[in-house]
């Protein structure tokens, strides 16, 4: 509107030489097609479009030897073999409900309480930053076979109960059907709390001294001054992080993976959308209803994000935006 | 020629462009159109893909065997790639063939597999070239073959059965391998006695625990039920249910490692081949391979000399055929765009002389007759030799009924070693997979 506003009150002031309304549009135009042409040819290749081939794949049976000719409709997502119906992949969502709010509920409150810790000064406060924050940057199959070799039977695992004197605790951690999925969630909470940290102790060293300081003098006490000046300020952090961890829980695919093993994935033990997809469109050649979940996967972490842009977001987006540029 | 495969890299430009994200790459020279006399006459480049991706005797026989060839016909070069079998089996092939650059030697596993890729025209016809090479092997070739065409020859194929260890059988008193079920049992129930697990199996990876199934099933079930099986989809003999029911009796007795479920294959010391190889269990049930598999498994990288090996055992009163043995092989194929070479290539595999090579490395049982002489493994020259006795050899049931039935079959069997399936359910599985 500015803009327009400006363009309406100049020329009864400058030189006539200066390019009309209709020329400063169509410059307009090519910038903005110059700049953004690239990405958008990019996206539109390697995202749009494959998202379109997914959904149109998954209207076909088709096991992926020559190109799919069987069209089957929505028989791949409501028919009577269809992913909706099918209770291996109502478990995979179930597994994927589980590591979403397990994630949120046990990593959030344990990184934002060794945030606050390790904002304080003290010896070592480097190294113990460093070690809680080694586990994210190991590679997620590194992380999938080490935790697989610690809870093996009669590994360090189980040795480390007995000489606890907690030797009846002892379980297959991999191979009980009940308790795989819980084991898949420590894994996931020991590698990513470190993220968490990190965004945590960032969104920390923004909050200005002075407002804890003034608030140290009024007399607050340090739960008094963490309560209520230090987490509401960390809220955009912490809002952005949910975010992050929970489009990661919907898609985990590479820990389970490589920590559970086929049988117990094709049981529904550990199973998530992600893994489920690669078992049936891959290993079990169904190409098409691999789409399917595909598209499924998609249209869940879509409207996750949106919904979640919306209510939650929307603040902090808001004030990200920069004004004054219209 | 020039011109012509230069208009083919056109198409493929053109091809790759439409497609954009299907791998397809340069135009490869060979069109496969030159006649017989053109042999040898013009280079050409053959791409391999095997298996042995494991450093090991296997992939460094391949290695001798692409080398060999290129000195015997330096017009041809031969570019090798090894890809584990799950990825190569499920994933590259499949990606390569569609994208319409696929390799033109492959590893091939016959059967129901084979079938599907013969359907959409993808493989080479080498029925009149390679007649010598189908005789000598006899009726294996014939699993390598779609109505009545050849479609690829395999260098090696053989029988499954149980891995034992002798020195862990002599601990318990057992004097003979078991021959029948109830002897099975009873030399079960003696290892449990001695404190020793008495059979190992992979569970974890669902096909060694579905092997148990398909051996039930052999035995349960009459060679032309079987074959039904194999082509019409038809799985209502009550004898499939029957195998089902057996495996669950036998799991009944407590037979393996604890927490097989989550145990691999053949990954690792942990694994079900590992256990064995490592004498933390008695037995295993498993193909020929398992010796190759073994040796990288140990802590010195050798076979352990205190293995031995039967055949499946009889089941008493089951109506199938007690002396069929369940087997498979590897073999492997050319692609219909391949030039010409590549079936002397496929035939060079198989020559008498490569085959002995390959019996030497441990690593499977060669299908050309006389090639058995090269075996060194005392493990594998039983095998060979019941593998010649065996009443008749049942492809696995899995590459018999294709990926996607055998897949779902194999998930339904698991499901009856977690205690949550039912000898049922296994049926149940086959007839669905087709929906999908």
């Amino acid at each position: 509107m500015s803009l327009a506003g400006r363009a309406q009150a100049r020329p009864a002031r400058l030189p006539p030489h200066v390019p009309g309304r209709a020329a400063r549009t169509r410059h307009k135009w090519y910038e903005i097609i110059l700049l953004t042409g690239p990405a958008v040819i990019v996206f539109t290749l390697f995202v749009l479009t494959p998202i379109g081939f997914a959904a149109y794949y998954s209207l076909y049976k088709w096991s992926g030897y020559g190109w799919p000719t069987e069209f089957r409709g929505l028989d791949n997502y409501i028919g009577p073999f269809g992913a909706f119906r099918d209770a291996i992949f109502r478990d995979a969502l179930r597994n994927n409900a589980i590591i979403l709010v397990g994630s949120l509920v046990i990593q959030g409150p344990l990184a934002i309480g060794m945030a606050l810790l390790l904002n304080r000064r003290f010896r070592g406060r480097a190294v113990f930053r460093l070690l809680v924050f080694v586990p994210y940057v190991l590679a997620e199959v590194m992380i999938g076979i080490m935790w697989q070799l610690i809870l093996q039977p009669n590994g360090t695992a189980d040795a480390i109960l007995t000489n606890l004197g907690l030797g009846h605790l002892i379980t297959g951690w991999l191979g009980n059907l009940n308790v795989v999925i819980w084991t898949m969630l420590l894994i996931l909470t020991w590698k990513y709390t470190g993220f968490a940290l990190i965004l945590f102790l960032a969104g920390l060293a923004n909050i200005p001294v002075e407002l804890t300081e003034a608030a140290a003098i009024d007399g607050a006490s340090w739960w008094q001054i963490q309560r209520h000046i230090t987490i509401p300020l960390l809220g955009s952090t912490i809002r952005i992080w949910m975010f992050l961890s929970m489009i990661g829980s919907l898609q985990v695919f590479d820990v389970i993976w490589v920590a559970s093993t086929p049988a117990v994935r094709s049981l529904g033990a550990s199973n998530t959308m992600a893994t489920y997809m690669v078992d049936h469109g891959f290993n079990e050649r169904e190409w098409g209803y691999g789409n399917a979940v595909a598209v499924i996967l998609f249209a869940i972490s879509f409207l996750a994000a949106l919904l979640f842009q919306r209510f939650v977001l929307r603040r902090d987006i808001d004030g990200a935006q920069t004004q004054g540029v219209t | 020629m020039i011109a012509k495969r230069r208009s083919g890299a056109v198409v493929t430009l053109v091809a790759t462009a439409a497609l954009v994200a299907s791998g397809c790459s340069s135009g490869k020279s060979g069109s496969g159109t030159e006649s017989k006399s053109d042999l040898y006459s013009h280079p050409v480049t053959l791409n391999w893909w095997h298996n042995a991706n494991q450093d090991g005797p296997l992939r460094t026989h391949w290695q001798k065997v692409a080398d060999d060839f290129h000195n015997l016909h330096p017009t041809v070069t031969i570019k090798v790639t090894a890809i584990e079998t799950n990825d190569l089996q499920r994933n590259r092939l499949p990606a390569a063939m569609l994208g319409g650059n696929p390799p033109d030697v492959f590893q091939a596993w016959g059967g129901g597999e084979m079938a599907e890729q013969v359907k959409s025209n993808y493989l080479m016809d080498i029925t009149a070239d390679a007649k010598a090479e189908v005789a000598s092997m006899g009726p294996v070739s014939k699993i390598w073959s779609v109505d009545g065409k050849q479609y690829g020859l395999p260098f090696s194929f053989g029988i499954e059965g149980f891995w034992y260890n002798k020195d862990l059988f002599a601990k318990a008193g057992i004097s003979a391998p078991p021959t029948t079920l109830d002897e099975l049992n009873a030399a079960v129930s003696k290892l449990k006695a001695a404190n020793v697990t008495p059979i190992a199996v992979g569970a974890g990876d669902k096909w060694p625990a579905g092997h148990w199934w398909y051996n039930f099933a052999v035995r349960e079930c009459p060679a032309a039920t079987l074959a039904n099986a194999g082509t019409k989809q038809d799985f209502n003999d009550p004898c499939f249910v029957k195998a089902g029911e057996d495996v669950k009796a036998f799991i009944a007795t407590n037979p393996f490692q604890p927490n097989f479920l989550a145990t691999p294959g053949q990954t690792g010391a942990t694994s079900s081949a590992g256990l064995l190889a490592n004498g933390k269990a008695a037995m295993e049930l498993m193909g020929h391979w398992n010796g190759g598999v073994m040796q990288t498994l140990t802590p010195d990288q050798k076979e352990p000399a205190f293995l031995g090996w039967f055949p499946f055992p009889s089941v008493p009163g089951a109506g199938g055929s007690q002396n069929t043995q369940m087997g498979g092989g590897d073999g492997f194929s050319c692609s219909k765009k391949a030039p010409k070479e590549c079936v002397e290539f496929l035939k060079y595999i198989v020559s008498a002389d490569v085959e002995k090579a390959f019996a030497a490395t441990g690593a499977g049982i060669p299908t050309v007759k006389g090639a058995e002489a090269g075996l060194a493994d005392p493990a594998l020259q039983t095998i060979a030799t019941a593998t010649q006795s065996a009443g008749g050899v049942q492809l696995w049931l899995d590459t018999t009924f294709g990926a996607k039935a055998g897949t779902a079959m194999n998930d339904a069997i698991v499901a009856i070693f977690a205690n949550q399936g039912t000898p049922q359910g296994v049926i149940d599985a086959l007839k669905k997979a087709t929906a999908r």
